[in-house]
């Protein structure tokens, strides 16, 4: 069985050495531009390395698209999965509606192993140290407090032969904070860098300056062909910007590339088999020709996205017409007459979390879900990561929905162990059509050791984003579509059949106040001891070492002064 | 600090040549005579076998006077009795185990500057393990698609003399291709030969922008030789390196000790100008091979430069490197290896000197006994001449040792400095003085006054 197993891999090695093309890897990017409800618009980059090799059986070591850091990473951790998002901001699901590419605030990091990795923990480790160096990231500071293990709601995204959750690490840090230092390693990752292609327009000032900003990288194993008896490894690097128009543009809505990112596309990076910018141009209210793009799209793309039906204007950086007429694409979009906002269609499933209670004992977390679709029920797994010093109280845990109390019909609860391992708790609710469910759990706070509280604990502690993974009804019937074939933006979460498409969502991060110490109380005890040790110390010191004088009899006693006054007063010489 | 001294002692057997090895010696050629020896030797590192073959024997070449073989052992013309024998056999043991230079070289992070010249520190510090990293640099990937077939090449040129090397350390190779990646520096156009130079004392700027590209290993963390080929833009190219005096360099290469090697290759250009870009360019490996392994043998230090005219030294051939190269590298890094010892050892303890407080672990201890006792182990063996086993016992001393000083107890940082518990106890100490400085300022105005007052009464 292995001697036959070797030969096959012999064979395909022989023919991926007559076929270079294969072995040197796929390059696509793309970039999306959105119009969002509210006026703002959202900028997503993907670029998608594919590369026709095994990094798991540890022969290869020859990189040539694949960045080298990552695929050593991969095959030295015996990595199956791992997706790393690092965000600053919010998701306002409300306004903007689904997340192209969801992320929690802070960094988000979950892996899976191969089972022949002898100790997940300690790969887990590694791995996260690793990728702490490579992308200036604190992820060191992921540890067996702030991992769990789902069970249900983190399924691989690529091809798999079994999902034993545990081989699943799941970490949230809520507190990273990212800039530039974390986009330039991510920049250095891509094969082109951002001398040239699409990643010319990542330019750190304009990309930080925004509302929201979630840079993510994705590596999974994927089917090489349609029989799937072979692998390829996949890594997408995306990156999301939401570009707040209405305060740097002066209240209009009509934006351009260069006005968001002020530099313009000049040409697709020479090693890309696939360079195309969309921009969504969907009819909204029915009412077309509303919004004009120009230049002249190369082409129109219409595609079923989230439920939706969308237009999309396509520019083929690979085609040579585009940069016949200007050497420069400058994409802009101007809205034909002004648009009334007020219309917002709200997104199916959305969802708000928030902490209440007072004093510093108590509390509770709520979490409100909505599914707004008109007659549709569908369940969502809700995942709730809470760190140990929050003490659930898991019997008040209660979910209801329009009044009426709601049973989960799966619950997997995983106590916290003090200073060990956070709460967990995944539950499959049942949204009944639209309607609003409310789950709420109380807790208590524990009081830490004076050493465990970070260098501002006024501040207050994060408690990272609870996670809804949903397959939403769609309201138009989809088709399967061909990974290799479909733009990348709708690629990346595979949907398993026509009817409803994957969602997932990530709540607000909770900022909840722990009793906090007056940390300047011992200093000021020392100093007030000190004080009292060194003026009694003064005094006795005093006492020992002065030398006292008798003071010289003669200049009388107490009468002869009060008489000595007195004469003073009356003006006659003193005695 | 400790003064080290390195003894060398060589036994020297003379005996009789056995009747098959007078056959051997028999061949025609020293190349013949050498293979067919090599059957009969006893092949541990460390020794070597020298064949004194009578003065007008005609297996040695006209001019030459030893041949040094490419397993343990060496040819030597009789010559003016056996004084100037006895003088030569020495210079031959020195070039084919160790001389007081290349011990020197070995310890020259732990000698002064002054006493070594440039050259000896370009060897790589011993380490238990290496990673080479060949990167293909294409500054232009509109214009030249390169393609390099560097499995076959690794697998040709590189893995011999890396299986020859295992003995030494664990290897690891890897390659990768970046774009992009341009050098520091800006070549000069030279209009006489149409041609871009990069002149040899511009060379140290050229590999810093590069390196911040070439990444740095996630799998471990041995040090890393970086081997480069660079092919130069199209507005760029032909480029050239001049050397000092204005020469072009012959391999177009360069190396930096103790990093790696560098090497322009040239894309020629297309017949006709409007051929269509990207020019598609296949590396000649093997021209680019041979110069990566020609660095990868002075990094390790294993120059055939010094070498007096009439010695013969035979190619290593496809192994690329020799049994007694095997065994002067052996030497080196065990003495290496040895001195680094004693050195992390000493720090540990002057770090204990330092922080009285701090905590030895039992795993702490025995590592550092095991070190002791691996080291001490390394220096019997190598006394004796048991190259292999010594080497393999200062390899363990070395881990242990390493082990012992980077265990995560040790971190100085988590002891309290004494310097700082005074700075605590400033509110005490600060107002108690305060007596003490009013008393004593007062005691010296009074012995002033009276030293003043008998003047006075004069």
């Amino acid at each position: 069985m292995l001697a036959a197993g070797l030969v096959l891999v012999l064979a395909l090695a022989a023919g991926q050495g007559q076929e270079q093309g294969a072995v040197r890897g796929v390059l696509r990017e793309e970039l999306l531009l959105q119009p969002l409800p509210v006026g703002d618009v959202a900028a997503v980059f993907q670029f998608r390395t594919r590369w026709d090799a095994d990094l798991q059986r540890g022969a290869v070591s020859h990189y040539r698209l694949f960045p080298k850091a990552l695929g050593q990473l991969v095959a030295a951790h015996g990595v199956r999965e791992l997706h790393l998002a690092l965000t600053q901001g919010f998701w306002r699901t409300q306004s903007w509606g689904q997340p192209p590419l969801g992320a929690p605030a802070g960094a988000e990091l979950w892996a899976w192993f191969q089972d022949s990795v002898p100790d997940v923990d300690k790969a887990w480790k590694e791995v996260s140290n690793i990728l702490s160096g490579i992308f200036c990231a604190s992820l060191n500071f992921i540890d067996s407090t702030n991992t769990v293990i789902p069970t249900a709601s983190f399924k691989p995204l690529g091809t798999t032969n079994g999902t034993d959750h545990r081989l699943l690490r799941y970490a949230v840090l809520p507190r990273e904070v990212v800039c530039t230092e974390n986009l330039t390693p991510w920049k250095k990752l891509l094969p082109c860098g951002s001398k040239a292609g699409l990643a010319v327009l990542l330019k750190a000032e304009r990309l930080f300056h925004s509302s929201y900003h979630s840079q993510a990288v994705h590596i999974r194993p994927i089917c090489r062909d349609a029989s799937c008896l072979t692998v390829s490894w996949e890594l997408r690097q995306t990156l999301t910007v939401v570009f707040d128009s209405f305060t740097s543009i002066q209240g209009k809505k009509d934006w351009s590339l260069f006005k968001m990112f002020s530099r313009t596309l000049t040409d697709a990076c020479p090693l890309a088999s696939e360079s195309k910018v969309y921009v969504d141009i969907s009819p909204k209210n029915k009412e077309k020709e509303l919004l004009e793009v120009t230049p002249t799209p190369t082409s129109v793309h219409e595609a079923i996205v989230q439920g939706d039906k969308r237009t999309y204007a396509v520019y083929d950086l690979l085609s040579p017409l585009l940069f016949n007429a200007s050497r420069s694409l400058n994409v802009q979009l101007k809205w034909k007459r002004p648009q009334d906002s007020s219309e917002l269609s709200t997104p199916v499933l959305h969802a708000q979390r928030y902490v209440s209670g007072y004093g510093l004992q108590t509390g509770e977390i709520s979490t409100l879900i909505h599914n707004t679709h008109p007659y549709r029920a569908f369940p969502v797994l809700l995942l709730e990561t809470v760190p140990w010093y929050l003490r659930l109280y898991v019997h008040t845990l209660t979910i209801i929905t329009k009044g009426k109390e709601n049973k989960p019909s799966y619950i997997h609860y995983e106590p916290a162990q003090d200073r060990q391992r956070p709460h967990l708790l995944e539950m499959l609710i049942q949204l009944p059509a639209n309607s609003a469910t409310k789950i709420s759990i109380q807790f208590e706070r524990a009081l830490l050791k004076w050493t465990e509280y970070p260098p501002d604990p006024n501040h207050g502690f994060y408690v990272s984003s609870s996670v809804l993974s949903a397959l939403v009804p769609s309201v138009i019937a989809m088709k399967d579509v061909d990974v290799e074939e479909s733009p990348l933006f709708a690629s990346l979460f595979p949907s398993s059949d026509g009817s409803s498409y994957f969602v997932r969502l990530y709540t607000e991060p909770l900022l909840v106040n722990l009793p906090t110490p007056d940390f300047s109380m011992p200093y000021n005890v020392i100093c007030l001891t000190c004080t009292v040790v060194a003026v009694c110390y003064g005094s006795f010191y005093n006492l020992l070492t002065r030398t006292f004088h008798v003071e010289e009899p003669g200049r009388g006693g107490l009468a002869k002064r009060l008489a000595n006054v007195i004469r003073r007063i009356r003006g006659v010489p003193p005695l | 600090a400790a003064r080290a001294e390195v003894t060398a002692r060589w036994e020297m057997l003379y005996r009789g040549t056995t009747a098959r090895e007078e056959a051997a010696l028999g061949a025609a050629t020293a190349r013949e005579a050498d293979a067919a020896l090599h059957a009969l030797q006893d092949s541990s590192p460390g020794s070597l076998t020298v064949y004194v073959v009578p003065e007008g024997s005609a297996l040695l070449p006209q001019g030459t006077d030893v041949y040094v073989g490419k397993h343990r052992s060496a040819l030597v013309r009789a010559r003016q009795g056996l004084a100037t024998l006895h003088a030569r056999l020495q210079q031959l043991t020195q070039v084919m185990s160790f001389s007081a230079s290349s011990v020197a070289a070995a310890l020259s992070d732990r000698v002064p500057n002054s006493q070594l010249g440039p050259d000896t520190r370009r060897h790589l510090k011993s380490s238990l393990g290496y990673e080479i990293t060949f990167s293909l640099l294409n500054p232009d990937p509109k214009s030249h698609d390169v393609d390099w077939d560097i499995e076959g090449a690794v697998n040709h040129y590189v893995q011999p003399i890396l299986d020859k090397l295992s003995l030494v350390a664990n290897f690891s190779v890897d390659s990768q291709i970046l774009y992009y990646a341009v050098l520091g520096v800006t070549p000069r156009f030279d209009k006489e030969s149409s041609s871009f130079i990069l002149s040899a004392h511009s060379l140290p700027h050229v590999i810093n922008p590069v390196e911040a590209r070439l990444g740095s290993s996630a799998a471990s963390l041995y040090p890393v030789l970086n081997f480069l080929l660079y092919v130069p833009e199209r507005s760029h190219s032909p480029l050239y390196i001049q050397d000092k005096d204005g020469a072009p360099v012959a391999t177009n290469a360069f190396h930096s000790p103790r990093w790696g090697g560098i090497m322009i290759y040239n894309v020629e250009a297309p017949a006709s100008p409007q051929a269509s870009l990207p020019l598609h360019v296949d590396v000649d490996m093997v021209r680019v091979m041979e110069v990566f392994l020609a660095q990868l043998r002075l990094l390790f230090g294993l120059s055939r430069e010094e070498l007096p005219p009439e010695f013969l030294v035979e190619s290593p051939g496809n192994e690329g490197l020799a049994d007694w190269e095997l065994d002067c590298l052996l030497w080196a890094h065990t003495m290496e290896n040895i001195a680094t010892v004693s050195t992390t050892l000493t720090s540990l303890a002057q770090l204990l000197d330092q922080i009285s407080n701090i905590v030895i672990k039992d795993d702490v201890a025995s590592e550092v006994y095991r070190a002791v006792a691996a080291v001490q182990d390394a220096m019997a063996e190598l006394a004796e001449g048991r190259l292999r086993s010594a080497f393999l016992a200062s390899k363990e001393a070395v881990t242990s040792s390493e082990r012992a000083f980077f265990d995560p107890s040790l971190l100085h940082l988590l002891y309290f400095p004494d310097d700082q518990k005074f700075a605590i106890y400033i509110p005490l100490f600060l107002p108690m003085a305060v007596p003490i400085f009013l008393s004593l300022a007062k005691m010296i105005r009074e012995a002033r006054q009276s030293k003043k007052e008998p003047t006075k009464m004069d």
